[in-house]
């Protein structure tokens, strides 16, 4: 239950602007992997930027390790960061990047020697130290990156969008690569994204962050079961987002359907992913604007009194083609109940 | 059309290289006045020159004041170029603009200043207001040199610097000085041959015994009218381009102009 960072009441903005980041309180235990998930401009970045020391918070404190370091230079604070953009060293070989933190330490030669060949083999680039870093595809740059990273050993590891530069294959073997990383050597990660599918396979906990806030933290599958917000909800695959209101159930653009199973008290919103959309039968109807075929699925776009209903149905059930009426339910039992309350 | 425009680049490097092949030919000649063609060839104007001690002094000032203008434009303008590249200044674009004022304005009227407010009443030596006024003259081209150089550099290299241990300065010296190494050579090289070839400020900052090799050459022509005055221009021609073409085929010249 060591808590390694702690951010206290932190607010953040650049030069006199309005704030990116206000109050956001979190703390981070030793070994963890938490994700920031959120569209751009939510923040995520900016806090990131600030824990490692290169934004200096408007207020509030940050802790590492019980130590306030609010007010410590990023070369003392012993974290690290792993670019979007790599941001590698044009000029050095792959070991001389993977040293520079460790020669910046003063290591010996005899560590600097051991502990770069040790991470360039565990990111699988032995044999690539004397290439220039210029001359290596995306993903290896990447794994450059998280070597050079981690071989000054920081207590804390930052990794801003790491993935987003590569393409799907190699983002999938990436993901894999990093939580076997982390697993080895025990660090304790900050994960930068906007791709939910990345949080829910990478982190211990994800922090999904809307306009300069937290609006749930929370384990992958607490966030994935249990949206406590409308904004959660949308980012987790609830595509389909009403407001209870009295006996009827309204969307964002304001169309209304009728309520027909009334929820409970305390309830402020219903969501339903695609599929929990059942087709073909119940009290809705709707014209099919868009279907899609995706292999093992059908998406459906299904315009009706309620706006925009966005469904999915097994491949192997009836096609419903473009243009037809179709009648749909949305069951109460295949709904995530976003509580009264929890944020905006 | 495409004899046409052949012609036309023939005629246009005729006119580039024209003067030289004269400059170069009638400093071979074997007759007492600049003439072309020479009469007749011979060697001894090549050998004359080394033996002027006017054409010697000069020359050991305007490789001082070059080298040592170079790099005092050098020391100024890469702090420059490195905040305009960098930091979103206020005023920005006009510090921008200023920096490159010596390019537009005049020779002369810088000259004219310097010997009027820095010699007469400053009473400056006038070895140290060269080296000002040259300074000034090359500031334009370190910054811009090493300003499109860095604007090319990533500047998140430098936050990786600092995030591996190093401070702010130390980040400069590691990551950038190594990028940027390339354009404060080229600028070097740049610099040193305008400062070289630079006649408006040089005239009028000039005392006994102070002079650049360019205004020394006008003098000794104006009493003198033989080929060494071919002679010395064909070799400072030739240097010049001796270092344009040693720092292009080392570094690429180019890629910074």
């Amino acid at each position: 239950m060591n808590e390694l960072l702690v951010l206290d009441h932190l607010t953040l903005a650049y030069g006199r602007g309005a704030p990116a980041v206000e109050g956001m309180s979190l703390s981070v235990k030793e070994g963890e992997l938490v994700s920031f998930l959120g569209p751009s401009g939510c923040g995520k970045s900016t806090t990131m930027r600030a824990i490692a020391g290169l934004l200096t918070p408007r207020s509030g404190r940050i802790l590492l390790a019980g130590e306030d370091v609010t007010a410590v230079p990023p070369n003392k604070r012993g974290v690290g960061l792993v670019f979007q953009s790599y941001a590698l060293f044009p000029h050095l070989t792959v070991f001389e990047n993977v040293a520079f933190g460790l020669r910046a330490r003063k290591e010996s030669a005899a560590v600097i020697r051991s502990r770069v060949e040790e991470m360039v083999a565990a990111v699988g680039l032995a044999g690539f130290e004397h290439r220039l870093s210029t001359d290596l595809s995306g993903g290896q740059q990447q794994r450059v990156a998280l070597a050079r990273a981690m071989a000054v050993r920081p207590r804390l590891l930052l990794l801003d969008e790491p993935l987003s530069n590569l393409d799907a294959r190699l983002r999938i073997e990436m993901r894999a690569e990093l939580m076997r990383l982390q697993r080895e050597y025990g660090i304790t990660m900050i994960y930068v994204t906007h791709d939910q599918g990345e949080a829910l396979a990478l982190s211990s906990r994800i922090a999904v962050m809307n306009r300069g806030r937290i609006e749930q933290l929370g384990t992958p599958q607490a966030l994935y079961a249990a949206p406590a917000t409308p904004f959660v909800a949308t980012f987790m695959g609830f595509e389909n987002v009403f407001t209870v209101d009295g006996n009827q159930l309204a969307a964002g653009d304001g169309s209304k359907l009728p309520l027909v199973q009334q929820p409970g008290a305390g309830v402020q919103a219903l969501a339903w992913r695609p599929q929990a959309v059942t087709l073909g039968s119940g009290p809705y109807s709707g014209t099919v604007r868009g279907a899609s075929y995706q292999g093992d699925s059908v998406e459906y776009l299904i315009d009706s009194a309620g706006g925009t209903i966005k469904a999915s149905a097994a491949a192997g059930s009836n096609f419903i083609p473009a243009g037809s009426e179709v009648s749909f339910d949305l069951p109460l039992a295949g709904a995530a109940l976003i509580p009264a309350g929890a944020g905006a | 059309m495409q004899f046409l425009s052949r012609s036309l680049l023939w005629l246009v490097l005729l006119f580039l290289l024209g003067p030289f092949v004269v400059i170069v030919a009638a400093g071979f000649s074997a007759g007492d006045t600049l003439t072309f063609p020479p009469q007749g060839w011979s060697l001894r104007w090549y050998i004359k020159i080394f033996t002027i001690p006017e054409f010697q002094h000069s020359f050991v000032l305007s490789v001082w004041v070059g080298v040592g203008a170079t790099l005092l434009a050098l020391v100024l303008g890469v702090p420059v170029a490195y905040a305009i590249a960098r930091y979103r200044l206020p005023f920005g674009e006009t510090i921008r603009t200023l920096v490159s004022a010596p390019l537009i304005v005049p020779g002369i009227i810088i000259g004219l200043a310097l010997l009027r407010y820095v010699v007469f009443t400053l009473n400056a030596p006038v070895e140290i207001t060269l080296l000002l006024g040259h300074t000034t003259l090359l500031i334009p081209y370190a910054v811009r040199v090493v300003s499109a150089s860095l604007d090319n550099l990533r500047s998140d290299i430098e936050e990786a610097a600092v995030l591996l241990g190093r401070s702010r300065l130390g980040a400069f010296f590691a990551v950038v000085m190594p990028n940027i190494r390339g354009a404060i050579l080229a600028a070097f090289v740049l610099s040193f041959i305008t400062s070289f070839n630079q006649v408006p400020v040089s005239l009028f900052l000039s005392g006994p015994g102070v002079s650049m090799l360019p205004t020394q050459m006008l003098w000794y022509m104006e009493y003198t009218y033989d080929p060494s005055i071919a002679a010395l221009s064909a070799l400072l021609a030739l240097g010049a381009m001796l270092m344009v073409f040693l720092t292009e085929r080392l570094l690429g010249l180019s890629r910074y102009m």
